[in-house]
Protein backbone atom coordinates (compact mmCIF):
# COMPACT_ATOMS: atom_id res chain seq x y z
CA UNK A 1 0.00 0.00 0.00
CA UNK A 2 1.70 3.17 -0.94
CA UNK A 3 0.60 7.04 -0.71
CA UNK A 4 2.58 10.44 -1.68
CA UNK A 5 2.54 11.41 1.74
CA UNK A 6 2.27 9.64 4.99
CA UNK A 7 1.57 12.04 8.37
CA UNK A 8 2.04 11.10 11.18
CA UNK A 9 -0.20 12.27 13.89
CA UNK A 10 -3.74 12.94 14.00
CA UNK A 11 -3.95 16.85 15.31
CA UNK A 12 -4.37 19.87 14.29
CA UNK A 13 -1.23 19.65 12.39
CA UNK A 14 -1.48 16.72 10.33
CA UNK A 15 -4.52 17.45 9.89
CA UNK A 16 -3.91 20.84 8.40
CA UNK A 17 -1.06 19.40 6.63
CA UNK A 18 -3.70 16.71 5.07
CA UNK A 19 -5.88 19.68 3.54
CA UNK A 20 -2.48 21.29 2.15
CA UNK A 21 -1.52 17.78 0.16
CA UNK A 22 -5.25 17.28 -0.64
CA UNK A 23 -6.16 20.84 -2.40
CA UNK A 24 -2.94 19.82 -3.96
CA UNK A 25 -4.46 16.38 -5.52
CA UNK A 26 -1.83 14.56 -3.53
CA UNK A 27 -3.05 10.99 -2.18
CA UNK A 28 -2.50 11.09 1.73
CA UNK A 29 -2.54 8.74 4.83
CA UNK A 30 -2.76 10.16 8.30
CA UNK A 31 -1.65 7.70 11.22
CA UNK A 32 -2.47 8.91 14.33
CA UNK A 33 -4.45 7.80 17.62
CA UNK A 34 -8.23 8.68 17.62
CA UNK A 35 -8.90 11.96 17.65
CA UNK A 36 -10.73 11.53 20.81
CA UNK A 37 -7.34 10.85 22.29
CA UNK A 38 -5.92 13.75 21.38
CA UNK A 39 -4.98 15.92 24.41
CA UNK A 40 -7.01 19.05 22.03
CA UNK A 41 -9.84 16.86 22.52
CA UNK A 42 -9.70 17.60 27.02
CA UNK A 43 -9.77 21.21 25.93
CA UNK A 44 -13.08 22.79 27.35
CA UNK A 45 -12.78 26.16 25.54
CA UNK A 46 -10.71 27.30 22.98
CA UNK A 47 -11.29 31.27 21.74
CA UNK A 48 -8.19 31.81 19.92
CA UNK A 49 -8.54 30.22 17.20
CA UNK A 50 -9.48 33.01 14.69
CA UNK A 51 -13.16 33.32 13.03
CA UNK A 52 -14.12 29.79 15.48
CA UNK A 53 -14.63 31.77 18.63
CA UNK A 54 -15.96 29.83 21.59
CA UNK A 55 -15.91 26.19 20.38
CA UNK A 56 -14.60 23.18 22.68
CA UNK A 57 -11.45 21.27 21.80
CA UNK A 58 -13.63 18.83 20.26
CA UNK A 59 -15.77 20.40 18.38
CA UNK A 60 -12.60 21.93 16.77
CA UNK A 61 -10.98 19.13 16.50
CA UNK A 62 -14.34 17.26 14.97
CA UNK A 63 -14.54 19.72 12.15
CA UNK A 64 -10.76 19.39 11.18
CA UNK A 65 -11.15 16.01 10.75
CA UNK A 66 -14.23 16.16 8.48
CA UNK A 67 -12.73 18.59 6.52
CA UNK A 68 -9.71 16.20 5.64
CA UNK A 69 -11.40 13.30 5.29
CA UNK A 70 -14.18 15.13 2.81
CA UNK A 71 -11.14 16.32 0.90
CA UNK A 72 -9.94 12.45 0.38
CA UNK A 73 -7.36 12.01 3.66
CA UNK A 74 -7.28 8.58 4.61
CA UNK A 75 -7.05 7.31 8.11
CA UNK A 76 -5.29 4.79 9.69
CA UNK A 77 -6.04 4.44 13.75
CA UNK A 78 -3.03 3.35 15.21
CA UNK A 79 0.99 3.88 16.38
CA UNK A 80 3.61 4.04 14.19
CA UNK A 81 5.78 1.32 15.82
CA UNK A 82 9.06 1.49 13.39
CA UNK A 83 9.90 3.58 10.32
CA UNK A 84 12.17 2.28 7.38
CA UNK A 85 13.86 4.96 4.82
CA UNK A 86 14.63 2.96 1.86
CA UNK A 87 13.57 3.70 -1.34
CA UNK A 88 11.27 6.31 0.12
CA UNK A 89 9.43 5.31 3.63
CA UNK A 90 7.93 2.34 5.30
CA UNK A 91 5.86 3.01 8.03
CA UNK A 92 5.02 -0.33 10.27
CA UNK A 93 1.29 -0.39 12.39
CA UNK A 94 0.70 -3.14 13.79
CA UNK A 95 1.10 -5.92 11.51
CA UNK A 96 0.46 -3.61 8.50
CA UNK A 97 3.01 -1.84 6.77
CA UNK A 98 2.01 1.67 5.05
CA UNK A 99 4.79 3.62 2.18
CA UNK A 100 4.85 7.00 1.27
CA UNK A 101 7.84 8.84 -0.95
CA UNK A 102 7.56 12.24 1.63
CA UNK A 103 6.34 11.83 5.14
CA UNK A 104 5.16 14.76 7.54
CA UNK A 105 6.27 14.43 10.97
CA UNK A 106 3.03 15.79 13.48
CA UNK A 107 2.73 13.76 16.51
CA UNK A 108 2.31 16.42 19.00
CA UNK A 109 4.60 16.93 22.46
CA UNK A 110 6.01 13.02 22.50
CA UNK A 111 8.84 12.55 25.23
CA UNK A 112 11.49 10.85 24.17
CA UNK A 113 12.63 10.18 27.88
CA UNK A 114 13.39 6.49 28.85
CA UNK A 115 13.07 4.47 32.45
CA UNK A 116 15.78 3.58 33.81
CA UNK A 117 17.09 -0.07 32.67
CA UNK A 118 14.71 0.65 29.75
CA UNK A 119 17.36 1.19 26.83
CA UNK A 120 20.13 -1.21 28.58
CA UNK A 121 17.41 -3.99 28.12
CA UNK A 122 15.78 -3.62 25.28
CA UNK A 123 16.31 -7.23 23.21
CA UNK A 124 16.53 -8.69 26.85
CA UNK A 125 13.06 -8.42 27.87
CA UNK A 126 12.24 -4.99 27.33
CA UNK A 127 9.45 -4.72 23.94
CA UNK A 128 7.33 -2.14 22.34
CA UNK A 129 5.59 -4.68 20.16
CA UNK A 130 3.14 -6.96 21.88
CA UNK A 131 1.49 -8.19 18.02
CA UNK A 132 5.62 -8.89 17.41
CA UNK A 133 7.10 -10.49 20.88
CA UNK A 134 3.90 -11.58 22.34
CA UNK A 135 4.85 -15.03 20.94
CA UNK A 136 8.21 -15.42 22.61
CA UNK A 137 6.67 -14.68 26.05
CA UNK A 138 4.58 -17.68 25.75
CA UNK A 139 4.10 -19.21 29.14
CA UNK A 140 5.87 -16.72 30.87
CA UNK A 141 5.17 -14.03 33.50
CA UNK A 142 5.28 -10.06 31.84
CA UNK A 143 4.30 -6.48 32.86
CA UNK A 144 2.55 -4.49 30.91
CA UNK A 145 3.39 -0.54 30.88
CA UNK A 146 0.34 1.03 29.62
CA UNK A 147 0.77 4.63 28.50
CA UNK A 148 -1.55 4.43 25.88
CA UNK A 149 -5.65 4.12 25.46
CA UNK A 150 -5.46 1.09 23.50
CA UNK A 151 -3.13 -0.71 25.66
CA UNK A 152 -5.62 -2.50 27.50
CA UNK A 153 -6.14 -4.44 24.10
CA UNK A 154 -2.39 -5.28 24.16
CA UNK A 155 -2.59 -6.65 27.35
CA UNK A 156 -5.23 -8.50 26.86
CA UNK A 157 -3.80 -10.33 23.75
CA UNK A 158 -0.70 -11.28 25.19
CA UNK A 159 -3.07 -13.21 28.11
CA UNK A 160 -4.49 -14.69 25.03
CA UNK A 161 -1.58 -16.00 24.56
CA UNK A 162 -0.83 -17.60 27.48
CA UNK A 163 1.78 -14.56 29.22
CA UNK A 164 1.31 -14.33 32.59
CA UNK A 165 0.15 -10.37 32.84
CA UNK A 166 0.22 -7.79 35.26
CA UNK A 167 -0.84 -4.54 33.94
CA UNK A 168 1.03 -1.40 35.49
CA UNK A 169 -0.17 2.41 35.00
CA UNK A 170 -0.55 5.71 36.52
CA UNK A 171 -4.03 5.30 36.14
CA UNK A 172 -6.89 2.77 35.73
CA UNK A 173 -7.59 1.37 32.34
CA UNK A 174 -10.63 1.11 30.58
CA UNK A 175 -11.28 -2.23 28.55
CA UNK A 176 -8.70 -4.16 30.35
CA UNK A 177 -9.65 -8.19 31.01
CA UNK A 178 -10.64 -8.66 34.66
CA UNK A 179 -8.40 -11.56 34.41
CA UNK A 180 -5.52 -9.72 34.65
CA UNK A 181 -4.48 -7.82 37.90
CA UNK A 182 -3.95 -4.10 37.65
CA UNK A 183 -1.11 -2.34 39.58
CA UNK A 184 -1.33 1.87 40.21
CA UNK A 185 1.84 3.05 39.85
CA UNK A 186 4.05 5.66 37.86
CA UNK A 187 7.26 5.73 38.92
CA UNK A 188 8.82 2.90 37.46
CA UNK A 189 12.44 1.23 36.73
CA UNK A 190 13.25 -2.07 35.45
CA UNK A 191 15.69 -4.41 37.09
CA UNK A 192 17.86 -7.58 35.56
CA UNK A 193 20.99 -9.66 34.98
CA UNK A 194 21.66 -11.04 32.00
CA UNK A 195 17.78 -10.54 30.97
CA UNK A 196 14.97 -8.24 32.75
CA UNK A 197 13.68 -10.33 35.79
CA UNK A 198 11.40 -7.51 37.45
CA UNK A 199 9.85 -4.19 36.98
CA UNK A 200 9.98 -1.96 40.10
CA UNK A 201 6.60 0.07 40.20
CA UNK A 202 6.41 2.56 42.86
CA UNK A 203 8.95 0.80 45.00
CA UNK A 204 7.13 -2.25 44.30
CA UNK A 205 9.17 -5.15 43.15
CA UNK A 206 7.30 -7.40 40.08
CA UNK A 207 9.13 -10.49 39.11
CA UNK A 208 8.43 -10.64 35.17
CA UNK A 209 10.78 -12.13 32.29
CA UNK A 210 9.56 -9.19 30.40
CA UNK A 211 8.08 -5.48 30.29
CA UNK A 212 5.75 -4.56 27.23
CA UNK A 213 6.04 -0.68 27.50
CA UNK A 214 3.53 1.12 25.71
CA UNK A 215 2.90 4.68 24.71
CA UNK A 216 0.93 6.65 23.50
CA UNK A 217 3.18 7.47 20.30
CA UNK A 218 6.94 6.64 19.56
CA UNK A 219 9.09 9.60 19.52
CA UNK A 220 10.41 10.35 16.33
CA UNK A 221 13.83 10.44 16.78
CA UNK A 222 13.50 6.75 17.66
CA UNK A 223 11.91 6.47 14.64
CA UNK A 224 14.49 8.02 12.30
CA UNK A 225 17.67 8.21 14.65
CA UNK A 226 19.27 10.91 12.14
CA UNK A 227 16.47 13.52 12.95
CA UNK A 228 17.96 16.80 14.24
CA UNK A 229 16.99 18.38 17.27
CA UNK A 230 17.39 21.31 19.09
CA UNK A 231 17.09 22.14 22.85
CA UNK A 232 14.49 19.01 22.87
CA UNK A 233 12.40 19.75 19.59
CA UNK A 234 12.71 18.75 15.95
CA UNK A 235 14.66 21.37 14.00
CA UNK A 236 12.74 23.04 11.02
CA UNK A 237 13.59 25.61 9.03
CA UNK A 238 10.73 28.08 7.53
CA UNK A 239 9.71 25.40 4.96
CA UNK A 240 9.06 22.74 7.87
CA UNK A 241 11.96 20.81 6.42
CA UNK A 242 14.07 18.78 8.69
CA UNK A 243 17.82 17.97 8.06
CA UNK A 244 16.45 14.73 6.15
CA UNK A 245 15.41 14.51 2.94
CA UNK A 246 11.55 14.29 2.19
CA UNK A 247 10.82 14.97 6.23
CA UNK A 248 9.03 17.14 7.23
CA UNK A 249 7.73 18.11 10.86
CA UNK A 250 5.12 20.50 12.44
CA UNK A 251 3.00 21.58 15.17
CA UNK A 252 4.02 21.09 18.89
CA UNK A 253 6.73 18.66 18.10
CA UNK A 254 8.52 21.65 16.87
CA UNK A 255 8.43 24.03 19.89
CA UNK A 256 5.93 26.38 21.29
CA UNK A 257 3.70 28.31 21.29
CA UNK A 258 1.64 24.76 21.76
CA UNK A 259 -1.46 26.48 20.25
CA UNK A 260 -4.15 25.37 17.37
CA UNK A 261 -3.35 27.73 15.19
CA UNK A 262 0.20 27.89 15.26
CA UNK A 263 0.32 24.26 14.73
CA UNK A 264 -2.44 24.69 11.67
CA UNK A 265 0.23 27.29 9.60
CA UNK A 266 2.96 24.89 10.27
CA UNK A 267 1.19 21.97 9.31
CA UNK A 268 0.05 23.91 6.24
CA UNK A 269 3.05 25.07 5.64
CA UNK A 270 4.33 21.52 5.80
CA UNK A 271 1.61 19.42 3.57
CA UNK A 272 2.83 22.06 0.96
CA UNK A 273 6.72 21.87 1.10
CA UNK A 274 5.69 17.84 0.91
CA UNK A 275 4.01 18.41 -2.54
CA UNK A 276 7.01 20.80 -3.85
CA UNK A 277 9.60 18.05 -2.28
CA UNK A 278 7.23 14.99 -4.73
CA UNK A 279 6.69 17.78 -7.74
CA UNK A 280 10.93 18.16 -7.54
CA UNK A 281 11.56 14.27 -7.54
CA UNK B 1 19.17 -15.45 0.51
CA UNK B 2 18.58 -18.42 2.48
CA UNK B 3 15.99 -19.22 5.01
CA UNK B 4 18.00 -21.26 7.53
CA UNK B 5 16.90 -24.13 9.38
CA UNK B 6 18.55 -25.65 12.76
CA UNK B 7 20.99 -28.25 10.09
CA UNK B 8 21.77 -25.89 7.01
CA UNK B 9 21.97 -22.94 10.23
CA UNK B 10 24.67 -25.41 12.21
CA UNK B 11 26.72 -26.28 8.95
CA UNK B 12 27.08 -22.53 7.64
CA UNK B 13 27.87 -21.82 11.47
CA UNK B 14 30.67 -24.69 11.48
CA UNK B 15 32.77 -23.09 7.82
CA UNK B 16 32.98 -20.02 10.37
CA UNK B 17 32.37 -17.32 7.81
CA UNK B 18 30.86 -13.78 7.89
CA UNK B 19 27.12 -14.05 8.43
CA UNK B 20 24.48 -12.35 8.98
CA UNK B 21 20.74 -14.01 10.08
CA UNK B 22 17.60 -11.75 10.08
CA UNK B 23 15.21 -13.25 13.23
CA UNK B 24 11.45 -12.68 11.85
CA UNK B 25 8.28 -14.46 11.72
CA UNK B 26 5.17 -13.37 9.69
CA UNK B 27 2.94 -11.73 11.79
CA UNK B 28 5.35 -8.86 12.76
CA UNK B 29 4.72 -5.75 10.51
CA UNK B 30 8.58 -4.34 11.20
CA UNK B 31 9.94 -7.74 10.30
CA UNK B 32 7.73 -7.36 6.74
CA UNK B 33 9.58 -3.95 6.44
CA UNK B 34 12.68 -4.81 6.96
CA UNK B 35 12.32 -8.45 4.75
CA UNK B 36 13.62 -6.42 1.29
CA UNK B 37 16.38 -4.80 2.66
CA UNK B 38 17.71 -7.65 4.55
CA UNK B 39 17.31 -9.18 0.96
CA UNK B 40 18.73 -6.86 -1.09
CA UNK B 41 22.05 -7.00 0.99
CA UNK B 42 21.99 -10.81 0.43
CA UNK B 43 22.67 -9.36 -3.24
CA UNK B 44 24.73 -7.03 -2.59
CA UNK B 45 27.05 -9.19 -0.20
CA UNK B 46 26.07 -12.57 -2.19
CA UNK B 47 29.92 -14.20 -1.66
CA UNK B 48 31.56 -12.40 0.89
CA UNK B 49 29.16 -13.02 4.08
CA UNK B 50 26.03 -15.49 4.45
CA UNK B 51 22.94 -13.57 4.95
CA UNK B 52 20.17 -15.56 5.70
CA UNK B 53 16.85 -15.52 7.77
CA UNK B 54 15.31 -17.84 10.65
CA UNK B 55 12.11 -18.10 11.04
CA UNK B 56 11.08 -17.90 14.84
CA UNK B 57 8.09 -19.57 14.37
CA UNK B 58 9.41 -22.92 12.39
CA UNK B 59 13.13 -22.66 14.69
CA UNK B 60 11.50 -21.90 17.80
CA UNK B 61 14.82 -23.76 19.41
CA UNK B 62 17.36 -21.77 17.63
CA UNK B 63 16.03 -18.48 18.76
CA UNK B 64 15.68 -19.23 22.19
CA UNK B 65 19.50 -20.27 21.51
CA UNK B 66 20.49 -17.21 21.10
CA UNK B 67 17.87 -15.66 23.42
CA UNK B 68 16.17 -13.50 20.66
CA UNK B 69 13.33 -12.19 22.91
CA UNK B 70 12.04 -9.23 20.21
CA UNK B 71 11.83 -9.71 17.15
CA UNK B 72 13.46 -8.51 13.59
CA UNK B 73 16.65 -9.22 15.70
CA UNK B 74 19.76 -9.66 13.33
CA UNK B 75 22.13 -11.33 14.62
CA UNK B 76 25.99 -11.25 13.29
CA UNK B 77 28.39 -14.24 13.14
CA UNK B 78 31.81 -14.90 12.22
CA UNK B 79 34.22 -18.06 13.10
CA UNK B 80 30.93 -19.17 14.81
CA UNK B 81 30.82 -16.49 17.45
CA UNK B 82 28.52 -14.39 17.62
CA UNK B 83 30.02 -10.92 16.80
CA UNK B 84 27.16 -8.34 17.09
CA UNK B 85 23.57 -7.97 17.21
CA UNK B 86 21.20 -4.84 16.17
CA UNK B 87 17.40 -5.38 17.68
CA UNK B 88 14.58 -3.46 15.77
CA UNK B 89 14.38 -1.84 12.67
CA UNK B 90 17.57 -0.01 11.67
CA UNK B 91 18.69 2.02 9.34
CA UNK B 92 20.10 -0.11 6.44
CA UNK B 93 23.43 1.96 6.99
CA UNK B 94 23.85 -0.02 10.24
CA UNK B 95 24.04 -3.55 8.98
CA UNK B 96 25.89 -1.98 6.06
CA UNK B 97 28.62 -0.72 8.72
CA UNK B 98 28.80 -3.93 10.68
CA UNK B 99 29.27 -6.00 7.50
CA UNK B 100 32.34 -3.98 5.63
CA UNK B 101 33.96 -3.84 9.55
CA UNK B 102 34.15 -7.33 9.57
CA UNK B 103 34.86 -8.87 5.32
Amino acid sequence: MSWDIIILGSGPAGLAAAVAARCRDKNVLVIGNRWQDSPLAKAELVDNYPGLPGLTGPELLEKFVTHASTLGAEFVVGKALSLLVWNGFSVTVGSQVYQGRALVLAPGVVRAAKYPGESEYLGRGVSYCATCDGMLYRNKPVTVVGLAPDAPLEANYLKSLGCQVVYVSPHRPQGLDGGIPYVQAGRLAIHGEQAVTSLEADGTSIPCAGVFILRRAVAPTDLLPALETEGGVIKVDRSMSTNLPGVFAAGDCTGGALQVSKAVGEGHVAGLSACEYLDAL
Amino acid sequence: MIHFNKDTFDNTLAEGKLMMVDFWAEWCGPCQMLGPVIESLAEKYEGKAVIGKVNTDEEGPLAMRYTVMNIPTVIFFKDGKEIDRKVGVMPPDVYIQVLEQNL
